[in-house]
């Protein structure tokens, strides 16, 4: 697909690869912590269900990663595995470990935390796709389309999790709530288009930041009510703004390990 | 008159209804709705395949067998498969062979209609009973639910509705 390519100027193509970056690496990064879960998930349906999640999640980065390509950027797997840290765009919740241990030994991972991050990404996800049907880049508008359908399942996944957990006992009350304290602190990037704001905003590509956050807030408001708690305030982004590549020490180490076979040998078959 | 290439592109979607779903072998990949287009320039044939769920790891499967079927017709020249993704594929693009194959396979077919809460109701496709439990929206591969029906007692699997007005 590289109809138009010709006619985009330096600005807006710059604009659109910014942009690209931020949702694959978003996607990416959250269906990598998502596939950590495996084999872990509280019962047998949960872990057919949350790695199905994962497994579309990682075919939406795939595509924004695609879409990369046709503009130039790079091979789409060089991009997925072989960047760095300090150039990845994706927000600094997206990249977060899923709590204490490593998979492969006995990790102690919190679900309300899952529950909470997976909903609330997923529901700015959804703003975002809608806003994006919209687009002004067709290739982008048609890719929000396909990756919507998808998502109509994966947000009535975690919005049922979330209200049931927050109806439940005492205890899952209180760990719910902690879980959002902890996503609520890094959510200050996840609407942010960083230091391309302006271009990005201007670029007709998608809805403005403030927008998006009034989208998230409206749809947020029904899920709240039902388990009769105000909708909390999304924060500014921080000074460690992962959309101009400040990240944690979690981004790193979660690159060493997903790119670890590409690396080997990047002719692998999977 | 029918032109050459009227011809074989006709002989290509006749190949085509050979090549299966790797994993329902009951359904060829145009009774589920997968094929958008056959071009067909001289000798040389272009298909364009619309994927049906983004991350299916089936995708390169179907490519290699679509390119494998159509280059064993001694008519054809070069093969070029592509996937796009516009249109969308949705689960309307099913066609009725296509819901027979995948009744048969132990699989209901994607019903057409929603509720108006976005919830959806199939039969059992075994017994044709209505008496059923959804266990679980998601199932074995990104395109199917798994459910159980009360009166024949099997468990059985549906095929996920997608529509853009999701």
């Amino acid at each position: 697909m590289s109809s138009g390519e010709n006619v985009l100027s330096p600005e807006y193509k710059k604009a659109l690869e910014n942009l690209l970056f931020q949702l694959a690496d978003d996607d990416f990064l959250i269906s990598f912590r998502g596939s950590e879960w495996l084999g872990l998930a509280p019962h047998i349906e949960e872990d057919v269900a949350s790695s199905s999640i994962s497994q579309d999640t990682m075919g939406h980065a795939a595509m924004f990663y695609t879409l990369l390509e046709d503009l130039g950027a790079g091979k789409a797997d060089d991009l997925a595995h072989l960047r760095e840290a300090q150039d990845r765009r994706n927000s600094v919740l997206a990249e977060r470990v899923n709590g204490e241990g490593y998979y492969m030994e006995t990790p102690k991972y919190d679900w309300a935390y899952a529950v909470v991050r997976n909903f609330f990404y997923t529901q700015a996800k959804k703003v975002k796709m809608d806003s994006l049907r919209q687009s002004n880049y067709k290739p982008l508008a048609e890719t929000a389309v396909k990756v919507n359908m998808e998502l109509y399942y994966h947000l009535l996944h975690w919005k049922t999790w979330f209200i049931q957990l927050l109806n439940s006992t005492d205890e899952a009350k209180r760990r719910m709530n902690e879980a959002i304290e902890l996503v609520m602190k890094d959510f200050g990037d996840v609407f942010s288009y960083g230091d391309e704001k302006t271009a990005i905003e201007q670029s007709g590509l998608i809805a403005g930041e403030d927008q998006l956050k009034e989208g998230w807030k409206s749809n947020m408001a029904l899920p709240f009510e039902c388990v009769a708690m105000k909708v909390p305030d999304i924060p500014e982004a921080s000074a460690k703004n992962g959309r101009n590549g400040d990240h944690t020490e979690e981004l790193a180490s979660a690159l060493t390990t997903l790119s670890e076979v590409y690396r080997l040998d990047p002719a692998a078959a999977w | 008159m029918v032109s050459l290439e009227e011809e074989i592109r006709q002989e290509v979607y006749d190949a085509l209804m050979g090549v299966k779903d790797p994993e329902i072998d009951t359904v060829s990949i145009i009774d589920l709705g997968m094929v958008e287009k056959v071009n067909v320039e001289g000798n040389n044939v272009n298909i364009v395949l619309l994927p049906t769920f983004l991350g299916c790891p089936a995708l390169e499967i179907i490519k290699k067998n679509t390119v494998n079927a159509v280059k064993r017709l001694p008519s054809v020249g070069e093969v070029e498969v592509e996937f796009v993704f516009h249109p969308p594929w949705t689960s309307e693009r099913i066609t009725e062979e296509g819901h027979k194959g995948l009744r048969a396979f132990g699989i209901a077919p994607p019903p057409q209609h929603f509720e108006v809460d976005g919830s959806w109701h199939v039969d059992c496709p075994y017994c044709g009973s209505t008496y059923v439990t959804m266990e679980n929206i998601f199932g074995p591969t990104a395109c199917r639910s798994i459910l159980y029906c009360k009166s024949c007692k099997n468990p059985f699997e549906a095929m996920k509705p997608v529509s853009t007005i999701m």
